[in-house]
């Protein structure tokens, strides 16, 4: 197979293309030698923000733009993470499930009668084994208020994507006072883009029949979202 | 499916068949009023919404006055992550690219996320010939590949589909595609999109090989961005071994601080969400994490074409939100079929012609299909002008003039049709330049109204073909004027 590039460098077809793409592109513009623009020029006169939070207030507007779009929104402390993440796999009736190996060992620790799978390089989970795990329980690198979207970017704690993919249930872990910004201009500059995102807003759904929406057709169709605040009560 | 855009009735053709269709009609006046409702909701929580859309018209010109830089800095950003990238400067070369990655491979069976730019490459009857089966995965895109039909809008594809066809559609069909549809199915939804999740679930875990569009791809980081609803998207763009890309050029942004207008901009415009439930970004390929061999293919298929208008190329800043397909009166009396390609609506009736040029009776009919009633430009979140690149385009193929072909300096001819209205109106300024002979043609008219057909014969019949003819008054306007003035005496000034 020689259509992009030939092993030993010559141009295959697909150079010509190439080639003639770009040159087509400079004759439409009709300069011929390019010059290295400044994406600067950009006027960016919209907001940063939409309005102003203290935490708490920040905190209560990701709360509610979550349930809007049907994730279940449940508050703690870090003392009481683990009897959270409990109660959600037992209401779920989790037999099994997923970590990836950067979540904490307390996060499950009041699981019982759970057989938790830990994802690893080295040992890693098939999409078919995936098909057949209740839950995955993971962090994220941080969470919109304005919009109700949760970033996952396959931190340690995150994990490979496939992991928040195949199994029905997702229990999202979020320290509340840390990885919570106001909008998309705040999120974007704490994003590392070489690392593969997945931006979730809500469980899946669909509105392709007659526009009545649907939730769950291929991803989890239950996302329990866990606020951390902190510190922890005292006492 | 037999979505073969080739060779399809000009749009007052197809449009005069449609709007004949109350079923249809009915089920597009239910969908466009509910999501364009719903988006005037969505964008009024945002204050700086004029902002944002200039800001999006801005950065789309920037990245296409400086394309061949943006592409070039995109092209060695992927290739620097991992991934491999090709140019295709048509339909053809593209999907001659994408057949023979597929059949390295040694697979013929792949999974497709929704994708425009296949659609407009007809990549799916291409790889059939190829002996590869293209499974769509898009609920919307399912019911329209089961049902061997055509999509008919940009966003929701099966939108001129109630549930009841749709239940009669996975009940007939499933079975030949995979995994059956439930014996008992019913029209719930629910139920529908249930029987997808398990048609579909088990191509998922098995398919090697995935074709996904993009919605953007940043050139400064080589990062490319899918945002869907249903977690399909995900399931392509992450469990296969190789992911095949196919992205026409002018979704090229330049850096990663661009998508915080776009991603504010385009869901609310096109699903009326805060945000879509699923995005999706990689840049290249990830160790241990989704598919370990990306192929991006650059297409061109009449985009620098369209960049070398300079009236028209503001075109190319569409960001295929839909918005101006709900608001369009003319798309929700028509549907998305009559528009004759994978583009309907507004959008695509100025998209389409410039893309393949105006030389057949389709894409010369499709500017005249608005009544430049410009609501289409006021939802524009890219502030794309349709209505003047309409007038501009009808220009064009009336009176013909310079335009680029496949790259290269053209004459447009006028399309036909145009000549005998040239003609008619040659006449017509003769005789509204002198009143004798019009107050002579206006007596005739009226005192032989009785007879006059419903259809004139000769070119005329051009115009009451798609409209009808208005009845004539029994007396002209200067016989009315004299009686009036007569009897009433002398008017008001």
């Amino acid at each position: 197979m020689t259509i992009h590039q030939a092993p030993d460098g010559s141009p295959g077809p697909a150079d010509g293309a190439r080639e003639e793409i770009l040159r087509r592109i400079r004759q439409a513009l009709g300069n011929p030698a390019s010059t290295t623009p400044d994406p600067t020029a950009v006027p960016r006169t919209y907001l940063t923000t939409h309005v102003h939070h203290t935490p708490e207030q920040r905190t209560a507007l990701l709360a509610d733009n979550l349930t809007d779009y049907r994730a279940h929104v449940h508050h703690t402390d870090q003392a009481g993470l683990p009897a959270t993440v409990a109660r959600l796999l037992s209401e779920h009736g989790t037999r099994t499930a997923v970590v990836p190996p950067g979540v904490p060992a307390a996060w499950l620790s009041a699981a019982t009668g759970v057989d938790v799978h830990h994802d690893t390089d080295a040992d890693p989970l098939t999409p078919r084994q995936l098909d057949a795990v209740d839950t995955v329980v993971t962090g994220c690198a941080l969470a919109i208020a304005e919009t109700g979207t949760i970033v996952l970017d396959a931190a340690p704690d995150q994990g490979r994507r496939v992991l928040t993919l195949v199994p029905d249930h997702h229990v999202c872990v979020i320290d509340a006072s840390g990885q919570v910004v106001d909008s998309l201009p705040q999120a974007l500059p704490r994003l590392d883009p070489a690392r593969p995102q997945t931006w979730i807003s809500g469980p899946s759904a669909t509105s392709d029949i007659e526009l009545e929406r649907v939730e769950g057709v291929h991803g989890p169709r239950t996302l329990d979202v866990i606020l951390v605040t902190s510190p922890p009560p005292s006492g | 499916m037999s979505g073969t855009f080739v060779g399809l009735p000009s749009f007052p053709q197809a449009a005069a068949v449609s709007t004949q269709d109350t079923q249809l009609r009915a089920n597009l006046r239910h969908a466009t009023r509910t999501i364009r409702d719903k988006r005037a909701t969505a964008i009024g929580e945002l204050s700086d919404w004029p902002q944002l859309r200039a800001a999006g018209a801005a950065i789309k010109d920037h990245t296409l006055a400086h394309l061949d830089h943006y592409l070039r800095q995109l092209e060695a950003a992927v290739t620097a992550a991992g991934g491999t990238v090709h140019w295709a400067a048509d339909a053809d070369q593209a999907n001659r690219i994408i057949a023979d990655l597929i059949h390295a491979t040694g697979e013929t069976q792949v999974v497709k996320v929704k994708s425009m730019a296949t659609q407009e490459t007809g990549l799916n009857e291409a790889l059939q010939a190829e002996g590869i089966t293209a499974y769509e995965t898009d609920l919307a895109e399912l019911i329209v590949q089961l049902g061997d039909d055509r999509p008919s809008h940009i966003l929701v594809p099966a939108i001129h589909r109630n549930r009841h066809q749709i239940r009669d559609i996975f009940t007939d069909q499933m079975a030949a595609w995979g995994r059956p549809a439930p014996e008992d199915l019913t029209d719930d939804p629910a139920a529908l999109a249930e029987a997808a999740r398990l048609h579909l679930r088990e191509k998922f875990l098995t398919t090697k090989v995935a074709i996904s569009g993009a919605n953007f791809m940043v050139a400064e980081t080589g990062t490319l961005v899918v945002l869907e609803s249903e977690g399909n998207g995900r399931m392509c763009l992450t469990l296969p071994d190789t992911l095949i890309s196919l992205v026409g050029i002018e979704k090229t942004i330049p850096t990663w601080q661009d998508l915080e207008v776009f991603l504010q901009t385009l869901p609310r415009s096109s699903t009326a969400e805060r945000m879509n439930p699923y995005t999706t970004m990689w840049t290249g390929t990830t160790s241990h994490d989704g598919p370990q061999n990306f192929h991006l293919v650059l297409l061109d298929n009449g985009r620098t074409d369209t960049l070398a208008d300079t009236t028209g190329r503001e075109a190319l800043r569409c960001i295929r939100c839909s918005a101006c397909l709900n608001v369009c009166p003319v798309y929700e009396r028509a549907g998305g079929h009559a528009y004759g390609t994978p583009y309907p609506g507004p959008i695509g009736a100025i998209l389409t012609p410039q893309l393949q040029g105006t030389s057949t009776p389709l894409t010369a009919s499709l500017p005249y299909a608005s009544t430049l009633c410009g609501a289409c430009y006021d939802v524009c979140p890219v502030a794309i002008n349709i209505p003047q690149i309409l007038v501009h385009l009808r220009e064009q193929t009336a009176q013909g003039g310079t335009t680029t072909s496949r790259g290269t300096p053209a004459t447009a001819t006028p399309a036909s049709g145009h000549a005998a209205m040239r003609a008619a109106m040659r006449a017509a300024t003769w005789t509204l330049t002198h009143p004798r002979t019009l107050h002579q043609a206006q007596s005739l008219a009226t005192k032989t109204r009785r007879l006059h057909p419903k259809n004139p014969p000769g070119p005329a019949a051009a115009w009451t073909n798609t409209r009808d003819l208005p009845p004539l008054p029994a007396h002209t306007f200067n016989h009315w004027w004299k009686h009036h003035h007569s009897t009433e005496g002398t008017p008001q000034p």
